[in-house]
């Protein structure tokens, strides 16, 4: 990987400032408490020690750093990862939400782009609904798809699926919309000297034309499936999963354990776009791409 | 009874003008033209002068306004729907993802030919145009010259008597692009196939035609036929001879005339 070599000094210079000023935010703003409870019990710390408190309150305002990495060791490594206080655990709840959602998604997609470049009707009128239904907002919607479904028994992962679902579709559509249009007019042209049926040309150009399209846009589409999971989870009370985990961090200001949820989110996000990348590369590459 | 062979192309008053923007453009006007089977005719003319287009209504890829056209005794489209040509375009036009054999093949596989089939055509014409050996090679590895040879080994695959050839050594430098012109000539002479060519080029035409179309833009239209007296045998050194010249030289005056009401 030359792409890490070249980049690991900049990249850790970047987070070692982020981490400084994480820092620097998280003794200012837990400051005000700190020197309440101080003057309540009436000690007068140094000033090492004042940031110190700071930095090892039970519910900061701003955990430090060091604080929320120790919540997502301990939840993660020390827990047994079928306890509910395992991030693990919630984890996977969401990410099999995640990839129901992504992958009924995805095959959405793909089905609304094909007729959408196949049938006229469907080129005229499908396209502003698309872009219609993203416009709304998703946490609007989001209870009304549980709370509609739940009303006719079905709850558990398939409401959540379906939220990330409705995320995630439209990147695909739009994206494969560009991809199976995107031959050019000569392999066009060839195809009609050949007098290929449509279903030749489809099979034979659009969809090899259109795979990088469906890679670039599935990234996309699984970082929102993840999103539109984790908002599923918040109104439904659901008991697992990481957006149950920050629901109940807020119910009981457990800053720490908001935070150690948000890690575990980027978390599962980066490594689902990262396998998606790599799938993407592996097939391409299996398509006599030149290698970059 | 006699069955007269019909000829291969036989274009009377043709006409085709473009709807443009910026208004019509006649690209094609009134062009009467008939090529006979194993003819090698080139079209030679400026940019816009509708070489391309006249290939292109010959091909069905484009329809003529006025005028009628035939393509082996039929209309063109029907030529089409029987797979009457192999056209070569300007650019390879390869599937990046398809091996050089699996790009030679598409045609075959459309055309619903069996494996075996399939296997045995992709072998003869990738040695037609001596590719062999880079069957498993990707467009990308091979170079500009043997990505166009690929090109016309894929529109000879299905063999077809009528060859249509868009400029299709016009990207190519000179050295290449001479090594082509021989191959290509040897190769018809040896699979005995129309070939209609539009190129650029005088000398390129005058060298492998055994007839020239001169053509003028606006409208495009043909201003000189030239029948070549050349042998058919035609070594690269023929080009220097002075009956190639003089050829040369008349195509060169006709591609003048074309243009002197200009200026």
């Amino acid at each position: 990987m030359r792409w890490a070599g070249k980049s690991i000094i900049p990249v850790l210079t970047i987070l070692a400032v982020l981490i400084a000023v994480w820092y620097v935010a998280a003794i200012s703003m837990n400051a005000p408490f700190q020197r309440d409870t101080n003057a309540r019990g009436g000690v007068q710390p140094g000033t090492w020690e004042f940031i110190g408190q700071t930095l090892s309150q039970p519910k900061p305002t701003l955990p430090a750093p060091h604080q929320v990495a120790v919540n997502v060791f301990e939840s993660t490594f020390l827990r047994k990862v079928t306890s509910n206080r395992s991030l693990v655990y919630h984890s996977w709840v969401t990410l099999s939400s995640t990839l129901a959602g992504f992958g009924l998604g995805t095959a959405l997609g793909i089905l609304i782009a094909v007729g959408i470049v196949h049938i006229r009707a469907l080129d005229r009128s499908l396209m502003p609904w698309i872009i219609a239904s993203q416009t709304i907002p998703i946490l609007a919607i989001a209870p009304m798809i549980v709370v509609v479904l739940a009303a006719v028994n079905v709850t558990g992962l398939v409401p959540k699926a379906l939220i990330s679902t409705y995320l995630s579709f439209f990147p695909v559509a739009v994206g494969m919309v560009k991809g199976l249009r995107s031959p050019e007019l000569l392999h066009l042209d060839l195809m009609r000297t050949y007098n290929a049926s449509a279903a030749q040309i489809f099979w034979r150009l659009r969809v090899p034309a259109s795979v990088p399209f469906l890679f670039a846009s599935m990234k996309v589409a699984v970082a929102a499936s993840l999103v539109g999971a984790i908002v599923g989870e918040l109104p439904t009370g659901a008991v697992a999963g990481i957006g149950s985990k920050l629901l109940a961090g807020a119910y009981y200001s457990q800053t720490i354990d908001i935070w150690a949820a948000l890690v575990a989110g980027s978390v599962v996000a980066a490594l689902l776009v990262t396998l998606v990348g790599v799938a993407g590369r592996v097939v391409e590459r299996s398509m006599g791409a030149q290698p970059s | 009874m006699i069955s007269i062979t019909p000829p291969v192309v036989a274009a009377s008053g043709l006409s085709l003008t473009f709807q443009t923007s910026d208004g019509p453009v006649n690209a094609l006007a009134d062009v009467d033209l008939t090529i006979g089977k194993g003819e090698f005719v080139s079209f030679i003319g400026p940019s816009g002068c509708g070489k391309t287009t006249f290939l292109r209504v010959i091909a069905d890829l484009e329809k003529p306004t006025a005028g009628s056209i035939l393509v082996n005794g039929m209309t063109p489209e029907q030529a089409r729907e029987r797979r009457a040509y192999g056209y070569v375009f300007q650019a390879a036009a390869l599937f990046p993802w398809r091996t050089i054999e699996r790009n030679v093949a598409l045609p075959l596989e459309i055309m619903g030919l069996s494996q075996t089939e399939q296997r045995e055509r992709v072998k003869r014409t990738l040695d037609l145009v001596n590719l062999t050996g880079f069957e498993k090679k990707y467009p990308w590895q091979l170079s500009g010259g043997m990505q166009q040879r690929a090109s016309i080994a894929r529109a000879l695959a299905f063999d077809a008597d009528l060859l249509l050839m868009d400029e299709p050594f016009g990207a190519l430098d000179e050295i290449v692009r001479d090594h082509l012109n021989k191959q290509l000539l040897e190769l018809w002479a040896r699979t005995n196939k129309t070939i209609c060519f539009v190129t650029h080029s005088i000398p390129e035409a005058v060298y492998l035609s055994t007839r020239i179309v001169v053509m003028s833009p606006r409208p495009g239209r043909v201003t000189d036929v030239i029948q070549s007296t050349l042998p058919k045998e035609r070594p690269l050194h023929i080009r220097e001879t002075p009956e190639f010249l003089e050829i040369a030289a008349r195509v060169r005056e006709g591609l003048h005339a074309g243009h002197s009401y200009e200026d």
